[in-house]
């Protein structure tokens, strides 16, 4: 029995709503909490497996070319040596995320530095170690491998194309216009848990246990890679630590395990390190970008003009899609976006936390500040008069939009001065002090999925799906959604998650996983719902459950009788995407110190002010946000991948050098949860939450520096170095 | 990683004995060490685990200083009420370092042997003088950010990436070292990191068998002590810049001046020049411009790096302000 839901139409009303439990929303710990920090939740490379053989990658020292030739007699003379696996299936690039194909496979043509080429297998992961390192490899070497990004062949991505009205003439006929041009550089997901794979094959049936995003996608991605059926594919990923998008996709050490382990019989293991996992697995892109904006004396945008540049090796259809808020941000009539991507030779670009937003928005809301201060406008109140009624391209309505009352609450919330404002007027000290802000924006996006719900004879209650909890709280919500509905609490529901033998769940990705399978397990309980009002005798509108019963004393054991009673949720995203334009929205503040010596940039404090539809879990809401704002940190001040200019292999690719934000960069940070329900985006009117909480952040601190000291910086991130380069005087 | 043997003796003579021997590397915390030999950087033939060699003990010395044994730890040493009383730019270049877990690890000695961050140092797939004796530099026309803007060669441009040493600079402090039972020299810790020169792989003055068995501080002074180090996050980082300034006032004039400089050059940089200069003088924002020039005089980045020489200036120049109480 399934209770299907296509969505094509808002869904204004909500059961959720009208339940008695009280636990939907509420801030409660995440219930794999415990086991995850007394290290009893098993990741993909901790599960025990008899007799376990250890893979490690060798990968190529060259950036195109061919390999001719491996030693493996060389490397089998070695010391506890099994094989060394160049199988043409092996793959060599990252999947795209919900690509449900195999990637770029053949690991005899090197596209990249850095690109695993075999896997050499052994009883130890040291031996194994030890003989990739040594492995003795012939190539043939493409000398000519385009590696810089400016200078590089492009391709224009049409479909981000924009010209609407006359862009040129708005900016040379407006009152006040910035022509500005930005850069930022590339990023690393950085997960804490490497990627990581153990494949086990029971004749040709092969289980996996991974660390990945989307397995529904997943599996296709590693039958499709192997030649087999899907059928024979069992994908085990209860816990993941961290994707931020590196995990959408396959990489390659799921498909090389499955690979050796077949042809070694026995199970095989394959840990990336912590340097393959930044050097093959996937990056974001740099970009290089043109914000044009024009407004007339009342600051009133007349003219957006947003275009940039990413990079990509050949063949790729990923482009970070830098402009996907810009399309609907603000309103203006003439309007020029562009969008085009580079072919170079470095790992595979694709998906890094809030693929687009995450780098466009940054530079439209470093442009956005300094135009508000060439028109002598307040910068919260210049971005108020500029939000659109509908989206200014397509002529849509927003399914909701909160733009303007996350500016204003958190604008007062954050304390936010709307006096005059000019940099230079604060110091503490040695330190230079100001505050900026910034709009954030995020696209919201749904995938089909499905949950099974099961009531057993005693009241608890399963959620069984393939869905992954990649550290968000998927376990959580899942637990707090059925049990609102139900009438249990959160300890009577047993989440099952990571497991392909459970009904197909969309995935953790693009902030869409609770929206999407949250609506699944809705949909189920509410037919579980009907068939427990109709053994009640009554309504399922009027039945009340609460703490395993009626509000009339029937036990939900007395209901069932002895039976269990299953359903299963299907929630399809349907036509009603094509009738609005469905967004997450909000507002970043930041107050900074910047050194007026070193020009080294603190972050002191910072809001985030969100709407984001239903929040399921305040607590595990919150926690988003903070991670968000943590990445803005980053992005703003310290991230950035360095790539030699003379081989294209990425220099710095560990954490020592790779530099995410530490606890000392991360300052009292606050969140205003901005709530509301968006009958658009999902049946339990959620959105998604995870990736709005970096979309513009690095803007707000950018914005700071400049208030605080008086430089205006375009090159994310910005270094003691970059500000030195730009302070006045 | 290299399958190597581990040996652990329990003293210094046979400690040393075996270090003599050929491909060996002692280990003392390991938190670098064992890095390097994952990534096949280090192979030793064989590893000597020093930590059965006593040499663990801050004890203070007959003429008022105090000795830091080889393997007392960096967070012991950090922690020291001597060292916090006696030689805050000591304590203050410690915790400016690395994080708690490595630093309740690593140690005296091995702080001072600590190999350089240059990444095509650390990747065996890039070529490197250092490393690889006559495979190239692939950071001077490459990568250069974190790199030395002084006493550089035409072979290497790597930086001495700690910051113990650089407090250890500006005290003087000297460093023991054993080759045995009966043998030990005492080497200036100012002496003891060397310029890559034509021989990068050269980094300090040990030689095969030596041990670093502890380092001593000459009795403290009462002056100003600060350890100023900038980078881009607040911790875990290594120095973009970092100066080590202990500076004394008499009668409105500099009457000490001992500084020390990090990410600037292969060893802990110390220009005695600069001590001749500020000494006697009285202190004012021209004369740190002046100290400045005489630090930068030779000065030169490869691109990436050459914001280094104004944020060096920039840094000295503010260290001294703040030293000497001067407005700038």
């Amino acid at each position: 029995m399934s209770a299907h839901l296509k969505q094509d139409k808002p869904v204004t009303s909500n059961r959720l709503d009208g339940m008695s439990q009280g636990v939907i929303g509420k801030p409660l710990s995440r219930i794999d909490g415990l086991a995850k920090v007394t290290g009893t939740a098993r990741y993909a490379a901790e599960h025990q497996v008899e007799n376990l053989a250890n893979g490690v990658f060798a990968t190529a020292t060259i950036t195109r070319g061919e390999v001719l030739s491996i030693d493996k007699a060389c490397a089998l003379a070695m010391p506890g040596v099994l094989a060394v696996v160049d199988d043409d299936r092996l793959t060599t690039r990252a999947a795209q995320g919900t690509a449900g194909e195999a990637p770029q496979q053949s690991p005899a043509a090197v596209c990249y530095w850095g690109q695993p080429i075999a896997l050499v297998v052994a009883e130890t992961f040291e031996q194994a170690r030890d003989a990739a390192k040594r492995l003795v490899v012939e190539y043939r070497v493409d000398h000519d491998a385009p590696l810089d990004p400016a200078t590089a062949e492009a391709e224009e991505q049409v479909d981000d194309t924009v010209n609407q009205g006359d862009l040129a003439h708005a900016m040379a006929g407006s009152a006040h216009s910035v022509d500005l041009r930005f850069e930022t550089e590339g990023h690393a997901s950085a997960a804490m848990e490497p990627h990581a794979a153990i494949a086990e094959w029971d004749g040709d049936r092969l289980t996996v246990y991974a660390s990945l995003q989307m397995l529904n996608y997943n599996i296709a991605e590693i039958a499709d890679a192997l030649g087999i059926e899907e059928e024979n594919v069992r994908l085990l990923s209860p816990y993941v630590g961290g994707g931020f998008g590196s995990k959408l996709g396959i990489s390659q050490e799921s498909v090389a395990a499955a690979i050796a382990a077949k042809a070694i019989g026995r199970p095989v293991r394959v840990v990336m390190s912590r340097q393959q996992v930044f050097q093959c697995v996937m990056r974001r892109s740099e970009t290089a970008q043109r914000l044009r904006l024009a407004s007339d004396r009342d600051g009133n945008l007349k003219g957006f003009g947003h275009e940039a540049r990413v990079s990509n090796l050949p063949g790729e259809t990923f482009a970070e899609p830098v402009l996907q808020s810009s399309h609907f941000l603000y309103g203006s009539e003439n309007r020029a976006l562009k969008l085009e991507v580079a072919r170079i030779h470095r790992m595979t670009a694709g998906s890094v936390r809030a693929p687009g937003e995450a780098v466009g928005m940054p530079a439209l809301e470093a442009a956005m500040d300094e135009l508000a201060e060439t028109c002598g406008i307040d910068p919260v109140e210049f971005r108020l008069r500029n939000i659109p009624d509908r989206n200014p391209e397509e002529d849509l309505p927003f399914s909701s939009n909160k733009l303007a009352e996350c500016l204003k609450r958190g604008a007062e919330a954050f304390g936010w001065d709307s006096g005059p404002r000019s940099p230079c007027q604060t110091r503490d000290g040695e330190w230079w002090v100001g505050t900026g802000m910034a709009s954030a924006a995020r696209v919201h996006a749904v995938g089909e999925a499905k949950a099974r719900v099961t009531l057993k004879p005693d009241g608890t209650a399963v959620v069984a799906t393939d869905m992954t909890d990649i550290g968000t709280g998927t376990y959580t919500i899942l637990a707090q959604i059925a049990g609102e509905m139900l009438g249990l609490t959160i300890d009577e529901v047993d989440v099952q998650l990571g497991d392909t033998h459970h009904p197909r769940g969309p995935g953790s990705g693009g902030s869409w996983g609770a929206a999407s399978i949250g609506s699944a397990v809705y949909l189920a309980c509410l037919e579980l719902r009907e068939k427990l009002a109709e053994r009640a005798g009554t309504d399922e509108a009027k039945l009340v459950l609460k703490d395993g019963a009626t509000a009339d004393g029937k036990s939900l054991v007395d209901l069932l009788g002895g039976e269990p009673l299953s359903r299963t949720g299907h929630y399809e995203p349907g036509d009603v995407e094509d009738d609005y334009t469905v967004s997450g929205f909000g507002a970043f503040f930041a107050q900074v110190r910047v050194n007026r010596h070193t020009g080294e940039t603190r972050v002191d404090r910072m809001l985030g002010a969100f709407g984001f539809g239903r929040v399921l879990n305040e607590k595990t809401a919150r926690s988003q946000c903070l991670g968000g704002i943590t990445w803005s940190i980053g992005m703003a001040l310290t991230e950035a991948l360095l790539f030699d200019p003379n081989d294209g292999h990425l220099v710095n690719c560990d954490l020592a050098e790779y530099h995410i934000p530490v606890h000392r960069d991360v300052p009292a940070v606050e969140v205003v949860m901005v709530e509301e329900r968006d009958p658009v985006a999902s049946p339990i009117q959620a959105k998604g939450i995870g990736e709005l909480g970096l979309c513009g952040g690095a803007a707000a601190i950018a914005n700071a520096i400049y208030n605080a000291c008086g430089a205006r910086l375009y090159h994310y991130p910005m270094t003691p170095d970059r500000v030195l380069s730009a302070l006045p005087g | 990683m290299r399958s190597f043997d581990f040996q652990q003796p329990a003293g210094l003579a046979h400690a040393s004995q075996l270090l003599g021997g050929r491909g060996a590397k002692g280990m003392a915390g390991g938190t670098n060490l064992t890095d390097l030999m994952k990534l096949q950087v280090e192979m030793p033939q064989t590893v000597v685990d020093l930590n059965r060699c006593g040499m663990a003990t801050i004890d203070p010395t007959d003429d008022g200083g105090l000795r830091i044994g080889a393997l007392a730890t960096n967070t012991a040493t950090a922690n020291h009420a001597r060292v916090r009383s006696g030689y805050p730019v000591l304590a203050r270049a410690i915790l400016a370092g690395a994080t708690q877990q490595l630093r309740n690890k690593a140690t005296t000695g091995g702080n001072l042997c600590q190999r350089t961050r240059c990444y095509y140092f650390t990747n065996v797939d890039q070529p490197c003088n250092k490393r690889k004796p006559g495979s190239g530099c692939g950071a001077i026309n490459g990568i250069a950010r974190l790199h030395a803007v002084l006493g550089t060669s035409d072979q290497c441009i790597a930086t001495y990436p700690g910051d113990m040493a650089v407090a250890l600079s500006a005290l003087n402090a000297v460093v023991e070292i054993s080759s045995g039972d009966s043998h030990s020299r005492s080497v200036p810790v100012r002496d003891f990191h060397l310029l890559p020169g034509d021989t990068p792989w050269r980094e300090n003055v040990l030689e095969s068998g030596e041990i670093i068995t502890g380092v001593t501080l000459p009795s403290p002074v009462g002056a100003r002590q600060i350890y100023r180090k900038v980078r881009e996050r607040s911790s875990y980082a290594f120095a973009m810049v970092s100066v080590a300034a202990i500076v004394e006032m008499a009668d409105g004039a500099i009457s000490r001046a001992d500084l020390a400089f990090g990410g600037l050059a292969h060893k802990p940089w110390h220009d005695p020049r600069l001590s001749d200069l500020l000494v006697g003088a009285r202190p004012a924002v021209a004369l740190f411009d002046k100290a400045a020039d005489i630090l930068l005089e030779n000065a030169h980045g490869h691109g990436e790096n050459d914001y280094k020489i104004p944020l060096a200036r920039r840094t000295l120049v503010a260290v001294l302000a703040e030293a000497t109480e001067t407005e700038l």
